[in-house]
């Protein structure tokens, strides 16, 4: 029913430009799997590789244990659901939905009950006989999901589907989506640029950048223990605080900063003297007597936390979340503070060299 | 003759007048909120457009035509005794293109209706023909071609356009004659002995009416291909369509508009053709236009030659209906 698949050293390349370089691992099967990235990072280059759509300039796709070389599209057992859906307007919503049946030759009957089945396991039955122009953003993802669904495929891949929708839509068809891949037991590979949208859905995560993947792992492995300095920064808000590594002890090291000497975790093997820098979520950030001076520029209240601008030394500028069990006198604009953070939670990294 | 004068000078004032008074209901139903066409224009530019177009829509285009339909009801007499009390309406000239005869229907006109038959036939396959040549290659500029290829394709496509009717039908005749380029070409090869008679066998007369409408046929559907969004084809492709199945569900209903509006535009093009007929047609080959032609200028009988006319109009308006009725498209959708 679900199948794993296997990328093995794979480049694409468009005339001298390299999309996607040297990209291996694994999706097992059954599990949802999301792609991360900026856009041109290569995620979609990915997904239509794994389809069929393009085959890669070198390096192997196996999907269930088969090599993939030659097969085309139509023959792959992936079922790819587009950005903008690619419904056909002309077909009616059950016509949709049984297309990949009527093309293999199933009979009109049980074509219908097919569609009528799946209807009602996207949670929308009886509409099969309405037209596509008819549907709302949310229906239409859905007749979208079934029509994939519709030819049993083992994998089932997804390109940023829910962009178009509007956020209280699309926070509910995250939701919808996690529930439908738990029903059908399908492997899911989702490209996605929002990373809201990869942690909650996902099982695991890869985040790319520039055509290679920098991190592969579960949400909170991504989240609390980035690997490269773009992970951090693209995942979720992050502090950057660029110094010179002076001490290594623990699994912790000491960086010398403009805001005097910082420790976080060392999450990268690093050697003394070198060029780092530690990552801190403005959410563990907290006012701290011990900490390091610093100077409020604005605060923005967002319910649940509110967000203080704060410049430090050297001009840094940093951001600091709070919850609203912390108490601060004084957050006026211009007001003196002296903030800080326990080592654990704050990440060393090595600098990322210009590729 | 001077009614006529005063129906053109007339008509136009009375489509501006038309015109204004459609304007003026349409602001009363939708308030004042929109200033009307006079408002928006300026009193004498609207004045002018409405005239103008009325001119032109009526004194160049309806006018002529239902001059013609009337003439064609009437008998060949001197303009002189044109509306005068030996003038009558009659059904003469459409009884001679039926029976040969304005009076006697016993036997049928032959002649004529085997070469309206023909034209009709013939401009049937020469419209399914040039679907066939024109859709691989508007799919592939569509859709396949990189944006650099399409220009040079399409400049190939329009240069020998550039050429005219005649001196490309002439060229035809170069290319298919006893003595010409392709069977000099065929019997050089040594596959035939003797040479091909391309121009007695119509193969000329089909092969050139075919390559005269082609980019008829080619700009509506690459219009309509181009339109079509490429993650459809995909979807279909990703679905388990094969390339037949994709074209047949996905490209060609979506295209249905282009294929009609050119097949409609190449049908009535090739069943009023004059030139390509009268230097490519083989002597067995009576088209219907130069039958036309002969009515008006050999015979000197206009009523006859506007009914013979009437006849070819009614043929091709036939011909859109069933067009519209097979692919189930509007006419809005045709002209798009």
């Amino acid at each position: 029913m679900s199948a794993d698949i296997d990328l093995i050293n794979v480049t694409i390349r468009f005339g001298d430009f390299v999309a996607v370089r040297d990209v291996s691992f694994k999706i097992t099967g059954g599990e949802f799997f999301s792609i991360l990235g900026p856009s041109g990072c290569g995620k979609t280059t990915i997904l239509r590789t794994i389809s069929g759509f393009l085959p890669p300039t070198s390096g192997a796709v196996r999907i269930g244990g088969r090599d993939m070389a030659g097969v085309g599209p139509n023959k792959r057992p992936t079922a790819l659901i587009f950005q903008n859906l690619a419904l056909f307007p002309l077909m009616s919503v059950a016509e949709n939905i049984a297309y990949g049946l009527r093309v293999r030759g199933i009979g009109a009957r049980e074509r219908r009950a097919k569609a009528d089945e799946l209807l009602k396991l996207v949670a929308l039955p009886g509409i099969g006989d309405k037209k596509i122009s008819e549907l709302s953003g949310g229906q239409k993802q859905r007749v979208a999901i079934a029509r994939a669904l519709a030819v049993e495929p083992q994998v089932l891949l997804l390109d940023e589907p829910l962009s178009a929708l509007d956020l209280r839509l699309r926070q509910h068809m995250r939701a919808e989506l996690r529930a439908i891949q738990k029903r059908v037991g399908v492997t899911f590979v989702y490209i996605t640029h929002d990373q809201g949208e990869a942690l909650t859905m996902s099982d695991r995560v890869a985040v790319m950048n520039h055509g290679v993947v920098e991190q592969i792992g579960d949400g909170p492995a991504i989240y609390d223990r980035p690997a490269t300095p773009f992970v951090a920064s693209f995942v979720g808000e992050n502090n950057g605080i660029t110094g010179r590594v002076t001490g290594l002890a623990d699994g912790f090291a000491t960086l010398e900063t403009p805001m005097g000497l910082l420790r976080g975790r060392d999450g990268a093997g690093l050697s003394p003297g070198e060029a780092a820098t530690l990552f801190v979520r403005p959410e563990r950030l907290r006012p701290e007597p011990a900490g390091f001076a610093a100077r409020v520029e604005s605060t923005a209240f967002e319910g649940h936390m509110t967000h203080v601008a704060l410049t430090a030394a050297d001009g840094h500028s940093l951001t600091m979340s709070l919850g609203r069990d912390v108490c601060v006198k004084d957050l006026t604009p211009g007001a003196a503070i002296a903030v800080g953070f326990s080592a654990e939670e704050a990440v060393v990294l090595r600098q990322e060299t210009a590729r | 003759m001077n009614h006529v004068i005063d129906v053109i000078l007339l008509g136009p004032p009375v489509v501006a007048l038309a015109f204004w008074l459609a304007s003026a209901v349409e602001r009363r139903r939708t308030g004042s909120a929109e200033p009307g066409f006079f408002a928006r224009n300026g009193g004498p530019v609207a004045a002018f457009l409405l005239i103008a177009v009325g001119f032109w829509a009526f004194a160049l285009i309806v006018w002529p035509q239902l001059y013609m339909v009337d003439y064609s009801f009437h008998p060949k007499l001197p303009p002189a005794q044109r509306f005068g009390p030996k003038d009558y309406y009659t059904l003469a000239n459409y009884r001679y293109f039926l029976f040969g005869s304005p009076d006697d229907t016993s036997h049928w006109n032959d002649t004529h209706l085997h070469a309206f038959g023909i034209t009709i036939f013939v401009s049937v396959i020469i419209t399914i023909f040039n679907f066939a040549v024109c859709y691989p290659l508007a799919y592939f500029m569509a859709q396949v071609a990189r944006p650099g290829a399409v220009r040079r394709l399409m400049l190939l496509l329009i240069i020998p356009y550039w050429i005219n009717e005649i001196l490309r039908a002439f060229a035809f005749r170069v290319l298919f004659g006893t003595g010409g380029v392709l069977n000099g070409a065929l019997i050089g090869a040594g596959l035939i002995r003797d040479p091909i008679d391309f121009i007695g066998d119509d193969v000329a007369l089909y092969a050139g009416l075919t390559y005269a409408y082609v980019l008829i046929m080619m700009f509506p559907l690459y219009n309509a291909l181009e339109s079509l969004d490429r993650n459809q084809i995909e979807a279909a492709r990703d679905l388990g369509a094969p390339w037949w199945r994709i074209h047949l569900d996905v490209v060609l209903p979506h295209a249905k508009p282009g294929i009609a509006s050119g097949a409609t535009l190449v049908f009535m093009l090739c069943a009023g053709a004059l030139a390509a007929p009268l230097v490519l047609g083989g002597p067995k080959t009576l088209w219907f236009t130069p039958i036309v032609y002969d009515r008006f200028f050999q015979a000197f009988n206009w009523p006859q030659g506007a009914a013979y006319a009437l006849v070819l109009l009614a043929a091709c308006m036939a011909f859109v209906l069933i067009v519209m009725r097979v692919f189930k498209v509007s006419l809005s959708e045709i002209a798009r």
